[in-house]
């Protein structure tokens, strides 16, 4: 028992064991004294790279080549440093400035975790073996590995629960046994094989087990630092330069131009007021509101939406940078919704470059229910709130006498000839197209699709 | 047993009759305090009982085996919940500081209830069950009980007859008992395969590779199909079964059986035919597995989890041993019990309260006997004798009913659970090395 030797072991903390290893947890905070330039210059610099990390994530699908060719890019270069030891020293500061930066909010905590997660993901997975295995021993994660002879009892049952994985593999790569407490999402989704209350992980997928650890890890960080936040709010040297930091993230950057669309995406909101036709500015205000549509809205609106011009890449963006700010994190996203935006541009399954809906397809197909946006608003709105609507969109009470929607009318059935009518004054008087153009409502069913509407 | 119908107003008489001579207090007291390794733990769980008139209180705790069986042979529950293990005791949550009083620890616990099954079986519906649509449990339990045991490593499970509809299960290891509501839902998601409500119509959906859970569940269904599904269900003997099981096939098989069934009657030999064109379509399919005929297997009998019941670490549900109040119209009261599977089927039997209430009447005539030996034996006076006597037969009441064979399975089960706390005991103490 050398209790007074290994005390002294402890004390002498040489700058080497700090930064052991390239990657960290993050879990001791740093505690030297620096300059508030340096404080400055770690943070900003971190954070661009943590906006690089988010547009390349609403960009590109995360597991293809390109987006972590480019990722990969843009992390070297933003890696400048004297020494190993001086970047590693800087990642280590850098990341828990910005925790006081992000710590605030539910929306900016989820930002900064997301973006993070993903760093450490890409940082994770560029390492070598020894390194990965290096590090999960220097965390605690000390999960032993199967033997040979253990592999090849349990061949069969691996290459059955494994996804991507055959005979040959199985004896190259080297599987984990992790309590399946420490893998619950490979459990649930039965992605791995599973004995005795351990999950069998390879190699390749102990990234996930780590960063559930780097979730958990940060998460409860955050809230804590929350608590403590005031304090650091007192010091007046700080508090301008943290708002500065946590307002930075609001806001896609938009500058980078594109100019194969037809329009940009800054160009939507107002478009959507003056000339969109009112069910696809319905579902653009609802989407903008909840930051989600269902199946059918998204459908109705991410065709217009094309027709209109926006590209593919366009789309992605435009979507998941909207389906972020609510509910949904970026890997549901990747996982659940891209694919079907893919798939409308033609670039999935029968890859048919589908056209967008007709009037006659959206009045008469599909009706909305509980929690639908979508449909047209002259068809499946209740007069009463259609006329509501109509008059929050400043259609002078005229105009609305003009639209059909005066009591008189509002206690009949509405046909859909009236309705037709409604709707092209609508677009009269929200500066579309002139309604004198158009007189019979027989004529109309040549008007099929919203989007030959300026 | 009397089928006669029997007036449920006969409760309030006999259930202070059960809990007076009948209920396994020390049996139940061991069961929760698992050891009284952790400080408090049978202290700080919750129990909810229903009373007469429907009256429910919850929060109900207790300091000791006495104190629970004064309070319950007071109460007279109509039904008693096991609760979680909470932080404090529970009768004294409202004075604990909101947000400090929090549930910890509970059993990991499944729920399945033969009503979730009912688009799937013809011969029941509702509440009601009979041998035929029984096999579903038995499914149910060699399924769960192998996953839970060797996949999730788990080894001291309590399964129970909910008294009316299904089965609970009781996962009483410690690890099991400090999982997570993340954890619960995991273990519970791994576990189901037929998703799907009212809309669905296809709720089993198979693709390659086929994982080894599924692979296991698939044989034991199997074992079963033919005789139950087939022969019992009389899946394919209607038209209106016929039609139902077509609906979960491509059309292209549709079509064939339909004009193949219109000269085969025979219902085995309808689903050989089903099974031959599955197989030939997955050998020739350019797409990958194809397993129709798996799907339709695992829709009809894989068992059916509410996985809201597994979730919750304060989720209270039904406790062994406590009465089931509702009754049908037939047979009356029935007990919750405890029973064990054999490897060739699972064994039940309907212990009612009217039951063990007149068994405990009669007298065995052996018993009697044998005191009157021992007596002369020890040549003890007949006042003495009497106080003896009484004073004997209350520890052996129960032995006297149809309960003592389940109280006596509790007791293995309990048994086992103390021989592994004390083997992790010993490891853990090797490990820190006392001396």
């Amino acid at each position: 028992m050398q209790f007074s030797g290994r005390r002294r072991k402890l004390a002498v903390h040489s700058q080497n064991d700090l930064y052991s290893h390239c990657l960290q947890l993050y879990v001791q905070p740093p505690l030297e004294n620096i300059s508030l330039s340096e404080f400055e210059t770690f943070a900003v610099e971190r954070l661009k790279l943590l906006k690089t990390v988010e547009n390349l994530g609403v960009s590109y699908v995360k597991t293809t080549e390109q987006y972590t060719k480019k990722l990969h890019a843009s992390f070297t270069k933003s890696q400048v440093g004297p020494s190993e030891y001086e970047k590693r020293r800087k990642d280590h500061i850098s990341h828990f400035i910005l925790r006081l930066a992000y710590c605030q909010t539910e929306d900016l905590r989820r930002w900064f975790i997301q973006q993070e997660m993903d760093l450490f993901r890409h940082r994770f997975n560029d390492l070598s073996s020894k390194y990965k295995t290096e590090f999960l021993h220097k965390n605690n994660l000390k999960y032993d590995t199967l033997s040979a002879d253990e592999k090849m009892n349990l061949k069969d049952q691996l290459i059955n629960s494994t996804f991507g994985f055959s005979g040959i593999t199985i004896v190259e790569q080297d599987f984990y046994k992790v309590p399946f407490q420490d893998a619950l999402d490979l459990i649930r989704t039965r992605k791995v094989f599973l004995r005795g209350g351990y999950a069998y992980i390879p190699h390749q997928d102990i990234v996930t087990i780590v960063l559930n650890d780097f979730r958990t890890r940060l998460s409860k960080a955050l809230a804590l630092t929350a608590r403590s936040l005031p304090a650091v709010q007192s010091d007046e040297r700080l508090q301008p330069l943290l708002n500065h930091l946590s307002h930075a993230y609001v806001g896609q950057d938009y500058s980078i131009q594109k100019n194969i669309g037809k329009i940009s995406l800054e160009q939507i909101d107002p478009l959507s007021a003056k000339s969109f036709p009112l069910c696809m500015r319905q579902l653009h205000k609802s989407l903008r509101e909840n930051h989600h549509l269902r199946h059918g809205g998204r459908m109705q609106y991410g065709l217009f939406l094309k027709g209109i011009g926006l590209t593919l890449e366009q789309a992605l963006q435009f979507w998941r940078s909207e389906f972020i700010r609510g509910k949904v994190d970026a890997d549901k996203f990747d996982k659940a919704y891209a694919y079907s935006i893919r798939h409308m541009f033609g670039k999935e399954g029968k890859r048919t470059d589908y056209t967008p809906y007709s009037c006659m397809k959206v009045i008469l197909s599909n009706p909305p229910s509980q929690g639908d946006y979508h449909g047209c608003p002259f068809r499946h709105s209740d007069p009463e709130l259609l006329k509501q609507k109509l008059q929050s969109y400043k259609l002078s009470p005229s105009g609305i006498v003009q639209v059909g929607l005066h009591t008189h009318t509002l206690k009949h059935n509405w046909s859909l000839a009236h309705r037709i009518k409604a709707f092209l004054h609508y677009m009269d008087f929200s500066g579309g197209f002139k309604l004198s153009s158009v007189l019979e409502y027989q004529q109309l069913e040549d008007i099929t699709n919203p989007v030959t509407w300026p | 047993m009397s089928n006669s119908d029997y007036d449920p107003a006969c409760l309030p008489d006999l259930l202070p009759l059960y809990y007076r001579r009948l209920f396994p207090f020390s049996q139940y007291y061991r069961w929760l305090s698992y050891g009284g390794v952790t400080k408090n733990y049978f202290q700080n769980r919750e129990f909810s009982f229903t009373l007469k008139d429907d009256i429910y209180v919850r929060y109900q705790s207790f300091s000791t085996q006495n104190e629970l069986e004064k309070e319950m042979q007071k109460m007279n529950p109509y039904k008693i919940d096991i609760g979680a293990v909470y932080s404090h005791r529970p009768s004294q949550h409202n004075t604990v500081k909101s947000g400090t009083f929090q549930a910890l620890e509970k059993e990991l616990v499944f729920d399945i209830d033969m009503t979730d099954y009912d688009d799937v079986r013809s011969c029941c519906s509702a509440a009601d069950i009979c041998s035929k649509c029984w096999t579903l449990m038995t499914i149910a339990i060699r399924i769960l009980d192998r996953a839970l045991r060797e996949d999730f490593g788990f080894q001291h499970l309590l399964w129970v007859y909910s008294g009316r509809r299904g089965v609970h299960c009781w996962v009483c290891d410690e690890a099991a008992r400090k999982l997570s509501v993340a954890a619960r839902s995991a273990v519970a998601e791994y576990l189901s395969l037929v998703k799907g409500g009212e809309e669905t119509v296809k709720k089993v959906v198979l693709s390659d590779p086929i994982h080894p859970f599924i692979s296991q569940s698939l044989s034991v269904v199997e074992h079963y199909f033919l005789q139950y599904a087939i022969v019992g269900q009389e899946l394919l003997s209607s038209k209106e079964g016929v039609d139902k099981v077509l609906n979960l096939l491509p059309e292209d098989i549709l079509c064939d059986l339909l004009l193949h069934y219109q000269s085969e009657k025979n219902p085995t030999k309808r689903w050989e035919r089903l099974k031959t064109l599955v197989h030939q379509k997955r050998a020739t399919s350019k797409k990958g597995g194809q397993y129709f005929d798996k799907e339709i297997m695992l829709q009809y009998c894989y068992p059916r989890l509410d996985v809201n019941v597994s979730k919750g670490v304060n989720h209270l549900l039904k406790s062994p041993f406590s009465v089931h109040p509702k009754t049908g119209k037939r047979i009356i009261i029935v007990i919750e019990v405890y029973f064990i599977f054999h490897n060739i089927d699972i064994y039940i039997f309907l212990i009612t309260l009217f039951l063990i209430c007149e068994e405990l009447d009669k007298p065995r005539p052996d018993e009697e006997e044998e005191d009157d030996t021992k007596d002369k034996e020890n040549e003890i006076e007949a006042g003495e004798r009497r106080k003896i006597r009484v004073y004997k037969a209350s520890f052996t009441y129960f032995k006297r009913t149809s309960l003592a064979k389940y109280i006596k399975l509790f007791d293995q089960f309990l048994d086992s659970v103390a021989r592994s706390r004390k083997g992790d005991m010993l490891k853990k103490s090797d490990l820190q090395k006392d001396f």
